[in-house]
């Protein structure tokens, strides 16, 4: 199976680097860009039984390593 | 007296810890290097150094708090041994879950290298206790991540508790409360942004951070 984990920071959380690129695109131009939130996607292969059982484990590796759940959520795809 | 130093991959303050704790206290320092699965007997403090563990990747710190070494660093911890996170090792100690918050990039987005004053705000810590009488201290910070956070209840606890040791008088990262150093509840984990390795001599510009590694030590 194939996981897809999105992490961003947690809304209320500082994002200066989105806060950057909002900035940047308002120079390009695109002023009604608001919003803007950078974040990271982590994707890998894995065997498991059904998309259920793997969702979970992949929720279990989120939680241990690939967010800090003090200032980032995630959100995980799975097929 | 004996400290440990705890060298990860892409550490470079490791040298100047071992350098300022051997000149501020005497004490014989030992480099434990990341993946070995046990500390050197009859350590009295553990320090994390500065520098940039396994890249910074993933997330500062992420890496190491998993190191192999971090379970025996906890276990002492656990015991009461006084351990120390400096610049990257305070990132590495809120990955571990041993501090309270987290570090998030700077509010300019700048990587700031400056001397910073501070005011210490508990100097009833084991690690604080040499500066009583002394409102301010001078070291010298050096981060790109060093804008702490908490939510606001872990905020409320530590605040209440008296777990914010160190406070920026001129915030030069944006943290939360402008905390540069916060301590765990035992009182017995310290995690700053500041780095007193490079604050241990008036040649240095300051030797404010002698005193750090002394009360640490005087209190083993």
């Amino acid at each position: 199976m194939r996981a897809k984990v999105h992490v961003f920071l947690k809304p209320g959380v500082l994002d200066v680097q989105g806060k950057a690129v909002e900035a940047a695109l308002h120079g390009l131009g695109w002023g009604h860009v608001e919003g803007v939130r950078v974040g990271k996607t982590i994707e890998f292969d894995l065997k498991g039984k059904d998309a259920a059982e793997t969702e979970s484990e992949v929720k279990d590796m989120c939680e241990k390593l690939l967010a800090n759940t003090v200032i980032e959520s995630y959100r995980v795809e799975v097929a | 007296m004996k400290a440990a130093v705890i060298v990860f991959p892409g550490s470079n303050c490791d040298r100047d810890c071992k350098v300022a704790i051997e000149r501020s206290t005497g004490a014989t320092v030992d480099m434990v290097w990341h993946g070995d699965t046990a500390l050197p007997h009859g350590i009295d403090l553990i320090v994390l150094p500065g520098g940039f563990s396994y890249g910074d990747y993933l997330r500062c710190g992420a890496m190491a708090a998993l190191s192999p070494i971090m379970n025996e660093v906890k276990l002492a911890a656990e015991r009461g041994v006084a351990t120390v996170g400096i610049c990257n090792g305070f990132q590495v100690l809120c990955e571990a879950g041993m501090l309270p918050g987290a570090l998030l990039r700077n509010e300019a987005l700048k990587y700031v290298c400056k001397p910073v004053d501070l005011e210490v705000t508990n100097a009833q810590t084991r690690f604080t206790a040499g500066y009583a009488g002394r409102r301010e201290v001078t070291m010298t910070v050096g981060n790109g991540e060093g804008n702490f956070f908490a939510d606001a209840d872990t905020l409320a606890r530590i605040e209440g508790e008296g777990q914010v040791v160190f406070r920026y008088l001129d915030n030069p990262n944006g943290s939360t409360n402008a905390i540069a150093g916060v301590v765990n509840a035992r009182g017995n984990v310290l995690g700053l942004m500041p780095h007193p390795d490079r604050a241990f001599e008036a040649e240095l510009g300051s030797a404010d951070g002698a005193i750090l590694f002394q009360s640490a030590l005087a209190s083993a």
